[in-house]
């Protein structure tokens, strides 16, 4: 059909090949963690790079689907499919309700308040120990299942994250290019013109920090699952911090430009071992380093280029 | 059609207007004139839901519209453009006409995400319609270009293509021919007219004399806050009052 499903299609086949590649080795550990923090990336990439609404608090998001579907099913023995939907509706409401006050802020504002908002969260995880285990963690959370079949090896926990996070991919594509996608773009823009124009961009900045969310607490759910152990530790404020890392460096407004970003900062660790300290100097560095000089993301950034190697191999004296 | 009554805005220690009360008839060119610092701008900006103003009411077709945002107001099928051009300067000249077209569609965040069958017929009717307006206005050879990237002039034809595709039955204009050379200008009265023709009523604040003149059937002038004079083109021309306003007293 067109050429956007063509080239969803050919990503989706990549996606579903490449555990043959790999065949199961220790990479493919990575390339789960890849998926899920591609459905991250996009959340916050619809509020960031198509809504240009910052937030610094998406690991809350994230942690709280995580410790929500954790806790019903570790505690409370529910079943993970039921969990998982409940924890993102919830997730989705606080956002909503969150979201009417602190996005008339703007700007570092906004930015201040989000950053409360995940700070807060954080606090919450670790200080609720009769429900959360505290600071130690929330062990016992089943692998899911589908009838006697478990998910639980690399490859298996593979397929099942990525069917998830194509179907993001996919969905989030289709709105990006739709009238919703545009009056974000608008908003970004210039909310004043696209108010005028009949855009409630109040409601709409609600509308999508509350999808974000949604998609984030998925994220965390099946990240629950997966590791089978949840810790607060990995939902601070470091992680809010990769997060925008991701999304700046795969290309603002990109979808899979934030697959790009998730890919590189998920497997640039595994090359990194021997810096593993110095880990957010790297990122802070990147971050800078891509601001500079490529503003636009990797999925801008890399066909740019290209084009310029290609052209200074032409020979037209500046490349 | 628009009736405006008895406005006050008080900003700090400044009255940037006072009881200022006009009404526009449907179906006409009406330009709002007054020399820099008369309160034109901020008129418009009470009058679009942009500013709420310390007092008085603005009326739409007999509704009241005082306080309204503008987001509402374009539902109600009134619509600006502004001096400084706003456009969406990161999309292409026709995705920014398509979103003027987001009050005449509906799908939500889950009928788009899912592409639903009635979304995507949706979107190729605002695809349709918003080509219609490119050519109305005669950019339609830009439609693929990244609107940032427009010259002034085309940006401004853009801007009104985008407030067109709302359908409204009222387009209040800030300074249209700011910034545009001759040959642009004479193109904008063409089109004003045009739009005037397609029964939308017409509200413009403009600096450029001959173009108010030229086109408005009616005037409103302001200065320091208040209303000067209100009349033809004529009436306006020969008033005393507007002419020492212009030109200082003797």
């Amino acid at each position: 059909m067109s050429r956007d499903l063509l080239k969803f299609l050919a990503f989706a086949v990549l996606v579903l090949l490449a555990p043959l590649y790999f065949k199961g080795g220790y990479l493919m550990n990575v390339l789960v963690f890849v998926g899920i923090h591609t459905m991250l990336a996009i959340g916050l990439n619809l509020l960031l790079g198509y809504a240009g609404q910052i937030s610094l608090g998406h690991a809350g998001f994230f942690g709280m689907g995580a410790y929500l579907s954790g806790i019903l099913t570790a505690t409370y023995a529910w079943n993970p499919w039921l969990a998982m939907p409940l924890a993102a509706l919830l997730v989705g409401a606080l956002a909503f309700m969150i979201g009417f006050p602190i996005l008339k802020l703007k700007g570092h504002y906004l930015a201040m308040a989000t950053l409360g908002m995940g700070i807060i969260i954080y606090i919450v995880f670790n200080e609720t120990i009769d429900l959360t285990g505290g600071p130690s963690g929330l062990s016992g959370i089943p692998s899911l299942s589908i009838g006697t079949f478990t998910f639980d090896s690399d490859v298996k926990n593979y397929y099942l994250i990525w069917s998830i996070t194509l179907g993001t991919i996919l969905l989030t594509l289709n709105l990006a290019n739709s009238r919703v996608g545009r009056a974000l773009r608008a908003v970004h823009d210039s909310e004043v013109a696209a108010r005028v124009v009949g855009v409630n961009a109040r409601l709409l900045k609600v509308q999508i920090f509350a999808l974000s969310a949604v998609i984030s607490s998925v994220a965390g759910s099946l990240y629950a699952h997966t590791m089978t152990f949840v810790a607060p530790a990995s939902f601070g404020f470091n992680f809010s911090v990769e997060l925008l890392t991701m999304v700046v460096i795969g290309g603002l407004g990109s979808i899979y430009g934030s697959f790009l970003g998730a890919a590189l900062l998920t497997l640039l660790p595994e090359f990194l071992r021997a810096a593993h300290d110095y880990d957010i100097i790297i990122y802070g560095g990147l971050l800078m380093l891509m601001v500079m000089f490529m503003p636009g993301g990797l999925v801008r950034g890399i066909p740019d280029l290209f084009r310029m190697l290609v052209k200074g191999r032409g020979g037209d004296g500046h490349a | 059609m628009l009736e405006v009554s008895g406005i006050t805005q008080i900003f700090g220690g400044v009255t940037a207007l006072e009881d200022v009360s006009f009404s526009i008839n449907r179906g006409e060119i009406t330009g709002v004139i007054g020399p820099n610092g008369a309160g034109k701008t901020t008129l418009f900006n009470i009058i679009s839901g942009i500013y709420t103003q310390t007092s008085g009411r603005v009326f739409l077709n007999g509704r009241e519209i005082s306080g309204l945002p503008p987001e509402k107001l374009a539902h109600l099928k009134m619509v600006r453009t502004f001096q400084n051009i706003e456009l969406f300067g990161g999309m292409t000249v026709l995705e920014n006409v398509m979103v003027g077209l987001h009050t005449r569609s509906s799908s939500g965040l889950l009928a788009c995400s899912l592409r639903m069958p009635w979304s995507r017929v949706e979107e190729s009717g605002i695809r349709e319609a918003a080509m219609k307006w490119l050519e109305f206005t005669g950019i339609t050879d830009l439609a693929d270009m990244t609107a940032g990237n427009l010259p002034f002039g085309k940006g401004r034809m853009l801007e009104i293509a985008r407030a067109l595709a709302v359908e409204p039955e009222i387009i209040l204009m800030d300074e249209p021919a700011a910034g545009l050379n001759s040959q642009e200008t004479l193109g904008l009265a063409r089109l004003i007219r045009q739009i005037r023709d397609l029964g939308i009523t017409v509200v413009l604040v403009e600096h450029d004399m001959e173009l108010v003149m030229d086109i408005c059937e009616r005037i409103v002038v302001l200065n320091l806050g208040r209303k000067l004079a209100e009349g033809s083109p004529r009436e306006i021309q020969d008033n005393p009052e507007v002419i020492a306003a212009y030109l200082g007293d003797e």
